[in-house]
């Protein structure tokens, strides 16, 4: 598909990095040296110039383009240049708009304006945060075929009745009907076969309903017994606190913000009910300690800084918090943060990516391909995909065990209608099954591109 | 550095190169030249043996940044022109190494620069091995690389940047493969085109495609003596000046006319001024020569396939320019600086920068006599980025200093100061001929090993654009 982005920032560039591989992407930004070091990385065409004027998109061919995507740094320059775009005749608009005060209006933006998306990557880090909190053994949880699969990702900790299990005895002795997808280990990413032992210190990703998923979780951890997150703590008071607290009221958790800027505090407490506001340094010491933070459940750190969310969140965790999550924007800086003791890292940047390329990917599978989900994870190392078995090929109504997979892949469920099921070697595929795929190689287009 | 990546970018370079090798012998069987199986055959063999040994295995780490680009695209030139030369030697044909490196370094740098006394004497597939590497050089192996290249590498266009000539390099599309095949396809067509026509012109088909692929590199390399002048028809000699031309123009043009983007290929003032630079030329050394030949027709026949000639850098010949006024043999030098558009398969230090400095140049001269003058230097009416006119500043420099070093090490050889510097100045602008003995009627055959050695250096500098074969050399602590 010819794709153009508009906006060479975090997410216009690693934007073009997911999508180069497989699309004609053209970016545009002012800014020569970002259109120089994007093209120069990635197999891209860069314009210089101002997304707005209809001679840039003219030479971007904006007529010919099937998805637009605007992530420049304002608003309003994304949804005017959305608009713009869409009358030139491209075919799908994707804005990304963060300010809150847009939050009222995305229906009528999507239906009267007709851009396709609008991306807001505060809110959807506050939705992933706000999921993390639900599930506190949890790092990350990913959902797929519209809600039906869950992909957990947890660490193992030592002590835990995981440690030294073997894969096959999982299910007979636990009676637990989830599926170990991936594992890793230091720096070393594996697809588990039913030899495989756990072992303390493992990160484990696995998928299963979700019902299945809190029972998973009720059973490992002795001491999970309705053990929510009751009081939670935001350090930092940006929007995605905003949205956060927002998420959080509604779940019934007492929420506590601390921010420094005063106007910032009142402009929240405008906003927000039944929030404790403080406006306070949040990096000082002394008052995390005066405002009892450590007593809290969970620590959110939301500063501006990467570095300082990271240094609270270790900071929070030798205190005795139960459950720290950081916001790290320069994920590429955070390939080392396995040897932190950190448990969930969120990064605005990441979920809006992913939440793009799922809509690129949906395109993509109303054009004839057959992708409809996809997440990377482990630093992009490992995806996993859900496909939809569209016709008849020769793989479907095969026994699993009858057919031979590639190396590095996994056929982690498959739905069919209502109903999940972990496949085991008897089970088949069927027409319009949907297929969640775990996969240490890139580029999988299709469900024939697993089989030998 | 990432050693393993650029021995693999220079074995799949490699693998090209050897299998095109396969052609002249084709060419041999055809006209019954028994040596080729030898002559083409081991070098054939020993490519293809290097090409495998370094692609056996895709490097795992395969991060290609600006210094790996510009290593493996001058590393690989200098192993092919090695290489290239090994069926001239093998065959005897110029027996000596230095010789038949000069050959083919002139070759695939699209020089034309030729050290035979008598080229008539040289076997068919040799002639047509030479004039190949005109073809292939002229476009670059690389991109043919990338053009049939089929995985997803992204960091192409370090690649690209260190083969493409001109001070910018852009894709076509936004995928660089395509952008390759586009050129490639282009490039195809319009030598397909002009061995038409030359056929059309009554010369003999092997003539026709000799020529043809020597004249789309811009190159420069003919089966007479005499050059294009042996065939002695207006028709021919402007069926090639025309083309010559033709692939002098900024390819990208091309791309724009099949889209029909018309108005982004009329208005490129680079061309618009390459044009004019042509016409005004002719028109100028015409009236300067016009007591030599018999009449206007005549005289303007010669004069501007000279100019055009000399401006794409081919080096095709129909008269001696030699015995023509100091004037005109002044200005024919100076053409072959300006060279031909940027993204065109000729040589010099190309239109568009030549245009940047004078545009920097008047500028500067604003600024002097009125400090308060805010100007910007503007290329086709954007204005033209601080760096890419540092660039240009920069490689005027380089250039001049590696050119005054080169007339140095040549002037060792004993030839007049005039004559050193015109092989130079032809070899560093991929011309092809100088002035005095060098003329269009000599060849640089007189030289000592040592100064072809130079000479080559220089071809290589003039076709990579300096900076590929200077990263060569540079010591590096990584």
């Amino acid at each position: 598909m010819d794709i153009i982005i508009v906006g060479c920032g975090k997410v216009g560039t690693a934007l073009a990095d997911v999508l180069n591989d497989e699309h004609n992407v053209t970016i545009i930004d002012k800014k020569e040296a970002l259109v120089e070091a994007a093209s120069n990385d990635y197999d891209v065409m860069g314009i210089v110039g101002n997304c707005l004027q209809t001679e840039v998109l003219d030479e971007a061919n904006v007529d010919k383009c099937n998805i637009f995507i605007a992530v420049t740094a304002s608003d309003e320059v994304n949804i005017l240049s959305c608009l713009i775009a869409k009358k030139m005749g491209a075919r799908h608009c994707i804005a990304r708009v963060r300010s809150p005060e847009f939050d009222k209006q995305l229906v009528f933006m999507r239906e009267e304006l007709g851009i396709s998306m609008m991306v807001n990557p505060d809110y959807n880090a506050a939705n992933g945060i706000a999921k993390v909190l639900r599930y506190p053994e949890a790092i990350n949880i990913e959902s797929f075929a519209k809600g039906r699969v869950d992909l957990a990702e947890i660490r193992i900790t030592s002590g835990s009745i995981l440690d030294g299990v073997a894969l096959s005895q999982l299910s007979r002795r636990m009676r637990l009907d989830v599926l170990i997808c991936a594992v890793q280990r230091g720096d070393e990413l594996t697809i588990p076969n039913g030899n495989f032992v756990l072992r303390a210190g493992d990160k484990i990703h696995m998928t299963a309903s979700h019902s299945n998923i809190v029972k998973f979780f009720k059973s490992i951890s002795a001491a999970y017994r309705e053990k929510r997150v009751k009081s939670a703590v935001l350090i930092g008071g940006g929007r995605v606190a905003y949205h956060l607290a927002q998420q959080l009221i509604e779940m019934g958790v007492k929420v506590k913000i601390i921010e420094i800027d005063r106007d910032r505090c009142l402009e929240l407490s405008d906003r927000l009910n039944k929030v404790d506001i403080s406006c306070a340094d949040g990096t000082d010491h002394d008052i995390l300690e005066e405002e009892r933070v450590y007593d809290a459940d969970a620590v959110v750190t939301l500063t501006g800084i990467d570095e300082e969310n990271i240094l609270l969140s270790l900071l929070a965790k030798n205190n005795g918090v139960e459950k720290v999550v950081t916001k790290v924007n320069r994920m590429s800086l955070m390939q080392f943060s396995d040897t932190l003791d950190l448990d969930s890292i969120i990064s605005p940047k990441t979920i809006t990516v992913n939440q793009i390329l799922q809509y690129v990917r949906a395109r993509q599978n109303s054009m004839g391909n057959s992708v409809t989900t996809l997440y990377r994870l482990v630093n992009e190392r490992l995806e996993a995909i859900e496909f939809v078995v569209r016709d008849e090929k020769e793989y479907v109504g095969v026994p699993l065990k009858k057919l031979k997979l590639r190396s590095g892949i996994l056929i982690a469920s498959i739905v069919r209608g209502n109903e999940l099921i972990i496949p085991k070697g008897d089970d088949c595929l069927k027409v319009n099954d949907s297929v969640v795929v775990v996969t240490t190689t890139k580029g999988m287009h299709d469900l024939s591109n697993i089989f030998d | 550095m990432n050693y393993r990546m650029i021995s693999y970018i220079m074995g799949q370079i490699l693998k090209v190169v050897g299998l095109f090798m396969l052609l002249p012998i084709l060419v041999g069987f055809i006209y019954g030249e028994d040596h080729v199986v030898a002559s083409f055959g081991i070098p054939f063999l020993i490519t293809m043996a290097i090409a495998i040994i370094f692609t056996i295995k895709k490097p795992k780490n395969n991060s290609v940044f600006s210094m790996e680009g510009f290593v493996s695209v001058a590393a690989s030139w200098v192993t092919m022109s090695c290489i290239g030369a090994l069926p001239f030697v093998i065959s005897g044909e110029i027996p000596d190494y230095p010789s038949a490196l000069f050959e083919t370094v002139s070759g695939f740098t699209t020089t034309g620069a030729t050290i035979l006394e008598d080229v008539e004497a040289m076997s068919r597939s040799c002639l047509f091995w030479r004039a190949f590497t005109h073809w292939l050089g002229g476009m670059g192996v690389l991109m043919f690389v990338l053009a049939i290249m089929s995985s997803n590498d992204s960091r192409t266009m370090h690649m690209m940047r260190a083969e493409c000539a001109g001070p910018k390099v852009g894709r076509l599309v936004s995928k660089s493969r395509f952008s390759a095949r586009i050129l490639y396809g282009i490039y195809i067509t319009l030598t397909v085109s002009e061995a038409v026509l030359l056929l059309c012109g009554g010369m003999p088909l092997y003539d026709a495609v000799i020529h043809a692929c020597s004249s789309a590199g811009t190159g420069g390399f003919s089966i007479w003596g005499d050059s294009i002048g042996h065939y002695d028809s207006v028709y021919i000699e402007m069926v090639i000046a025309t083309f010559i031309i033709l692939f002098g123009v900024n390819f990208n043009l091309y791309y724009y006319l099949l889209i029909r983007k018309f108005s982004l290929a009329t208005k490129n003032e680079e061309v618009r001024t390459y044009f004019g630079v042509i016409i005004a030329a002719t028109i100028i050394i015409a009236i300067n020569v016009h007591k030599l030949y018999d009449g206007v027709g005549d005289t303007l026949r010669h004069t501007f396939f000279m100019v055009a000639s000399t401006i794409t850098s081919a080096g095709f010949s129909t008269t001696d320019t030699a015995k023509w006024p100091v004037f005109s043999q002044t200005l024919l030098l100076m053409l072959m600086f300006v060279g031909s558009c940027a993204g065109s398969t000729g040589g010099g230090m190309k239109v568009s920068r030549i245009m940047i400095l004078i545009k920097t140049g008047i500028k500067e001269l604003k600024y002097i006599t009125n400090p308060r003058a805010v100007t910007t230097v503007k290329m086709d009416g954007k204005p033209v980025e601080k760096d890419v006119v540092r660039g240009v500043s920069n490689y005027l420099i380089l250039f001049i200093m590696l050119m005054c070093i080169s007339v140095l090490l040549v002037t060792l050889n004993g030839f007049t100061i005039e004559e050193s510097a015109s092989a130079v100045i032809t070899c560093m602008n991929n011309i092809g001929f100088g002035v005095g003995r060098f003329g269009p009627a000599g060849n640089l055959g007189g030289l000592n090993a040592f100064s072809k050695v130079v000479l080559c250096f220089d071809m290589l500098l003039g076709r990579l654009e300096i900076y590929p074969l200077i990263m060569l050399f540079v010591p590096r602590r990584r």
